[in-house]
């Protein structure tokens, strides 16, 4: 190890292995159900077991030509896009005018904004159940947009909030002092600045709509079942080898989405370790 | 003279600049303000409104009262010592004749019903039965003919109680208390009293979870910021592709695994160690295992940036002033970690008490927690009072619990070296 000069005891080393083998276990039990999942969807048997009998598309086929899959993508990515759009409207503004609005206030408003990620889903979708039923927004795409951004916006917020805070003001100032109008100085000074923060924020958001099923179990109707409404009807009834394609599927996103991230983040620690 | 003149001109600049800079302060807060603004106003429509709403529907008691508005009336003036007069029994034969045409007996029998056993029949029989308004100062004998239960005082103090329009009945309901014919709260019979049983089986799971998280996720936190940063950054995909994966495919996923044909009882079996399939999901254990899975990266990620922050000069200075490691460990490291410790265990158990999902896929009928209940209820089988009285319990503990966790990690970061 890098750190042999604090491992001097035989007990420190003791202990320093039992870290690794506890750590490595412990990274097993998180990662094997996901990798263990797939591949099954490859399996040309019907059971989800090993042995594979053989390797096969035919789950992938099935995923594909069956109307119920597809539409249930087709909506969660058009519930997710629609959502991540007005959730990085509404959150890039309000997360601009926080780090300029000084309030005793402020934390407070700042705590009402971030509920909606601490509040159960429970809670938000009996509320909007409730709410939303009378003016017709239950069984629509519209409220599952309008819920699904109430919950990815708090994400909006944090991370372009903690890019606006490591950004330096001064830029903003001189761009005005060189005579640019605050919307000009914006688009070329400012945007992209926090462009980095932006992205993440947008994929946070989409993360968000495009795992959301509480929500959608209370509100959607057939014809707005997303993907992980239509696994959670799967599961309920019994696993086919089509879910673990499906599974599979957002997996494959998840990692899109992850890698996007981790793009994002070295990116920025490479600007800022070339800036100091 | 020249100094006074000096300082006076002084001042008639100074204000005025002054008074510029704090209006142009004042419009630049009135402006952030304004950015703020459409959130706080989608906010109030998209999640505070719908949550006040289901608060609201916690007191809200007022199908008895349109249903049975003249006995609500005439019930208003009752003392419920004795069983109430004449009119009140007048009031009650001609609202049953009344919604009876309308329709709406079953609206006001399944209220009361919730609060007496028993009395969807006594209501529906009584409609069913009373062919006509009774003869004036005939209403008493006449209903309580028609059912001997109008003779007694307890349902008709049902009936005041349920009067509203405002009423405590599910609020208590949700605590296993209720009112009793003298209208004093006491405990709630025990065919009814499940809820409190709930709330401490929806404890302890996110207890067992929270607990599981730390004692996995300390050693795995402790590795990553301790490792150099290339090689930790490798391994936090482990900790971050789940953290990523969808919940319904990680669920999915440990169906397969554990299921009694599934993965891990196949393989054990196929190994030899067993010869019965293992009952490792639908109970108890799976949903331990299943949240732990979910809930484990909310563990990790605080502590790790915790831990990232304690300078290793401290336990090097420790072990140079002679303390065993085990002892610096536990004086030196151990505490500086519990900011860590509480934030992210705080998180966890945040997060596992409003949890349905998983529950639901994997746990059998005694492994439902409280949000399980709160879903039936406003779904299956329409008790939405009990429902949003459950939902402003469970709102009530996760906002007092994320209160404690604002304060401690807003107190981390003033102490923690977080501000640059």
């Amino acid at each position: 190890m890098n750190d042999n000069s604090s491992l001097r005891t035989p007990s420190q080393r003791i202990a320093w292995t039992a870290t690794i083998v506890v750590s490595t276990l412990v990274f097993i039990f998180l990662i094997a159900p996901i990798l263990a999942i797939m591949p099954l969807s490859f399996s040309s048997g019907s059971y989800l077991t090993y042995p594979l009998p053989g390797l096969s598309w035919r789950w992938y086929d099935d995923f594909i030509t069956s109307p119920r899959w597809m539409n249930s993508l087709k909506n969660s990515l058009i519930i997710g896009v629609a959502s991540t759009a007005l959730s990085m409207v509404l959150g890039t503004l309000a997360a601009l005018g926080l780090a300029q609005w000084k309030s005793r206030f402020k934390p407070l408003v700042l705590a009402f904004v971030l509920s909606p990620v601490v509040v159960p889903g429970v809670i938000t979708a009996v509320g909007l159940y409730f709410f939303f039923a009378p003016i017709g927004l239950t069984g629509s795409y519209l409220g599952l947009i309008l819920a699904h951004t109430a919950l990815a916006t708090p994400f909006v917020v944090i991370t372009v909030g903690a890019t606006l805070q490591s950004f330096d003001t001064n830029l903003a100032r001189a761009a005005a002092s060189l005579g640019a109008s605050p919307l000009y100085a914006f688009r070329r000074v400012i945007l992209p600045l926090i462009l980095p923060g932006l992205a993440s924020g947008a994929l946070f958001a989409f993360a968000t709509s495009f795992d959301e099923v509480v929500i959608v179990l209370f509100m959607a109707g057939p014809e707005q079942r997303t993907l992980p409404r239509e696994m959670f009807s799967g599961i309920r009834e019994n696993i086919s080898p089509t879910m673990t394609a499906a599974a599979v599927i957002l997996t494959t996103v998840s990692v899109i989405l992850l890698a996007t991230m981790e793009g994002l983040r070295r990116r920025n620690e490479r600007l800022k370790g070339g800036g100091s | 003279m020249t100094a006074a003149s000096l300082t006076g001109a002084n001042a008639s600049t100074e204000v005025p600049l002054k008074r510029r800079l704090r209006r142009a302060e004042r419009t630049r807060q009135v402006k952030a303000l304004a950015l703020v603004a459409p959130l706080l106003v989608f906010l109030l429509f998209t999640f505070a409104g719908p949550i006040a709403g289901m608060l609201w529907r916690s007191v809200d008691d007022r199908e008895v009262r349109q249903v049975l508005p003249q006995t609500v009336a005439a019930l208003a003036a009752w003392d419920g010592k004795d069983l109430p007069d004449e009119t009140a029994f007048a009031a009650l034969a001609s609202d049953i004749q009344a919604a009876r045409a309308s329709g709406t007996v079953a609206i006001a029998a399944k209220r009361l019903n919730y609060a007496l056993n028993g009395f969807r029949t006594i209501l529906t029989s009584t409609a069913r039965n009373l062919k006509a308004v009774p003869e004036p100062g005939t209403a008493k004998e006449t209903l309580g003919r028609i059912n001997a239960a109008w003779r007694e005082r307890a349902t008709w103090t049902t009936i005041k109680d349920a009067g509203g329009p405002i009423t405590g009945f599910y609020l208590l309901a949700a605590l296993d208390l209720t009112r009793n014919v003298d209208g004093a709260i006491v405990a709630a019979s025990p065919d009814q009293a499940i809820y409190r049983s709930l709330f401490a089986r929806t404890f302890i799971i996110s207890f067992s979870v929270t607990a599981l998280c730390l004692i996995l996720g300390f050693p795995v936190a402790y590795l990553l910021a301790t490792l150099p940063p290339g090689r930790s950054n490798l391994l936090m995909i482990f900790v971050l592709l789940p953290f990523w994966t969808s919940l319904l495919v990680r669920t999915c996923a440990w169906i397969v695994l554990l299921q009694s044909k599934g993965v891990v009882n196949d393989s054990l079996h196929w190994l030899g160690i067993i010869d019965e399939p293992l009952r490792l999901i639908y109970n108890r254990f799976g949903v331990c295992v299943a949240m732990t899975h979910v809930l484990l990266p909310f563990m990790i990620l605080p502590l790790y940036s915790s831990m990232k922050a304690i300078s290793p000069a401290y336990m090097r200075a420790a072990a140079s002033l002679g303390a065993p490691p085990v002892t610096a460990f536990l004086r030196i490291y151990l505490p500086q970690t519990l900011p860590g410790i509480g934030a992210g265990s705080l998180l966890v158990f945040i997060l596992a008490l409003g949890y349905y999902i998983t529950p639901a896929l994997v746990g059998g009928a005694a492994d439902q927690m409280i949000s399980y209940f709160i879903a039936l209820y406003t779904t299956e089988t329409a008790n939405w009072g009990l429902a949003s009285a459950l939902g402003a319990v469970l709102l009530l503990a996760t906002l007092l619990l994320a209160l404690v966790y604002g304060k401690l990690v807003q107190g981390q970061q003033v102490t923690g070296g977080m501000k640059n």
